[in-house]
């Protein structure tokens, strides 16, 4: 019996374990899944002086509700998050970006996120956590990684194998940017489309749909059409593909996709907006932007310099 | 041999063998993703082969589509390791409470359902590739009267089980799932198993596929 645990005494909608993800697995039909904005689970993790591949929380709109037994641990909310700390004297409200002690008794409270979709809740520790191809992610879906491949449900305890000996209390100032650009590079098939609608494409604005979670965005707007087939022969994709099936509306591959789609690709999301992209919530508007192999490779590079650099500050 | 390379995004090879779909062009893409998976190149993180395509991903912060292009035009890729090909029977129900798309079926390949029944089942299928969703097999090739084009939009979930047709394909739904096959019947055996990490997947490429069918009552007491 472990002597540090956590009793959820609220789930949130969509709340789960994830850490980077599993690779070499697409030929079986198994995706990557792992923390859906990257740059905020890593800085999670520095925040609480975790190694960066660590386990955290992952929510999505509500978090969870939280109480904490133990010896005192450190934790960290990244991303932009509404939540509350309640202590035996007090309740206060949470900062992103701050790493907090609690200790036996405290609760955390994740309200919502704020017009956003996704945050990271990193305990200053080990997770005892059961892994599927190194790696606990939980892909709801298919049932894999860690809690049986279910999301967290109310009443469960999780327990911690170790408490980090660092409890240093970190904190940065980061803010989430929004950009109103999706960037994209075209799709293998873009030329389906009609020239009309690859001027809608790049000119038009889409909304994300409600049908939206860690598998695939949907998007609604004008319809784009296809004048060469609306069907490809199956094949791999990849996370960031626009697929446009036959009624016209995109949707475009998350963490969690499927590994083998037959819709036409009109376009695949460039690396370095992935995790700006998954942080648009129902409702928001997107536009595409196409911009060329060699740019996106040395965007994503001063992307990840900056994350790097971000770190390396906490 | 790969007819064409080019990128798919900024973090993945697009490996094109042709668009036809045979035994000969699968096989190809079959030798390539042995031949490249067991070399292990820095950074390459994922292989997706497919009917007639090879997806290559890479990790962008260890390399790019330059290196990955150059790796793969240079390689010498051997004759697949000789898979021990399976031969499976997969039991499959065919009542109105799973063939969700019978109808449509009926309407776009103008048969009854019996007919449709006659020409799909007893026969056997070979197994393309896995993937879209863990474990689901690519079937082929059905009959040319039985080729049905994809639902024009995706159903958001289709039952685990699911037995669908698209084209010249069948697959099975391993578990639920978004999907836009023609749904036609549904198989109460597992065909995807997490638990068995080294072998998942019941059915891999290169096995033969059967469907016999089972009646609603075999259906309910398959599993007890």
């Amino acid at each position: 019996m472990s002597s540090n645990y956590l009793d959820i005494i609220r789930p949130g909608i969509n709340t789960t374990f994830q850490d980077k993800g599993r690779d070499h697995l697409y030929h079986i039909g198994i995706p990557f899944s792992g923390a859906m904005d990257n740059r905020n689970y890593l800085i999670a993790n520095k925040l609480v002086n975790n190694n960066l591949d660590s386990a955290v929380i992952e929510f999505a709109y509500q978090g969870p509700h939280i109480k904490y037994s133990g010896e005192k641990i450190n934790f960290a909310v990244a991303g932009d998050v509404i939540f509350s700390i309640k202590k035996k004297d007090a309740e206060i409200e949470g900062k992103c970006y701050e790493s907090y002690q609690i200790e036996n008794g405290d609760e955390i409270n994740i309200i919502s996120t704020n017009k956003s979709v996704y945050g990271y809740l990193a305990l200053g520790g080990e997770l005892d956590l059961e892994f599927q191809w190194n790696s606990c992610s939980i892909n709801t879906k298919a049932n894999i990684g860690s809690n049986d491949g279910k999301k967290l449900d109310a009443g469960q305890r999780v327990n911690l194998k170790k408490i980090n000996s660092n409890k240093d209390i970190k904190k940065t100032n980061y803010i989430n940017t929004k950009i109103e650009n999706i960037r994209v590079i075209k799709g293998t098939n873009f030329e389906y489309f009609s020239e009309e609608g690859k001027k809608i494409f790049y000119e038009k604005e889409f909304t994300v749909s409600k049908l939206s979670d860690r598998m695939g965005m949907r998007l609604e707007g004008p319809k784009i059409n296809n004048i060469v087939n609306t069907n490809i022969k199956s094949e791999g994709l990849i996370k960031g593909v626009i697929q446009v099936p036959a009624d016209g509306n995109p949707i475009i591959m998350l963490s969690d996709h499927g590994t083998i789609g037959g819709y036409p690709k009109i376009g695949v999301v460039a690396s370095v907006d992935y995790d700006r992209l998954v942080q648009m919530s129902p409702g928001s508007k997107i536009k595409f932007k196409e911009i060329n192999l060699s740019d996106a490779e040395t965007l994503f590079k001063l992307y990840e310099m900056e994350t790097q650099n971000l770190l390396s500050q906490i | 041999m790969i007819k064409n390379i080019s990128n798919l995004g900024d973090a993945a090879l697009y490996c094109d063998f042709g668009n036809e779909v045979n035994k000969s062009i699968n096989s190809q893409v079959i030798k390539y993703f042995n031949t490249i998976k067991e070399k292990k190149f820095e950074g390459i993180n994922n292989l997706t082969p497919s009917y007639n395509k090879l997806i290559i991903s890479y990790d962008l912060k260890k390399t790019n589509f330059k290196e990955v292009k150059n790796y793969v035009e240079n390689i010498n890729a051997k004759d697949s390791i000789n898979i021990n090909s399976k031969k499976l029977e997969i039991p499959v129900c065919c009542h109105e409470n799973f063939s969700m798309d019978i109808k449509r079926l009926e309407e776009i390949l103008k048969l009854s359902r019996e007919k449709i029944l006659e020409n799909f089942l007893n026969k056997e299928y070979f197994c393309y590739m896995t993937g879209f969703i863990a474990g689901m097999p690519f079937l082929g090739d059905l009959d040319e009267n039985m080729r049905a084009q994809r639902l024009e939009t995706p159903r958001v979930k289709v039952p685990k089980g699911s037995v669908a047709l698209t084209e010249q394909f069948a697959n099975i739904y391993t578990f639920e799932s978004p999907g836009g096959w023609n749904i036609l019947g549904n198989t109460p055996l597992d065909v995807f198993d997490s638990s068995k990490e080294d072998k998942p997947n019941l059915i891999n490429p290169g096995d033969t596929v059967i469907f016999k069918e089972i009646t609603l009552d075999q259906y309910k007491n398959y599993n007890e």
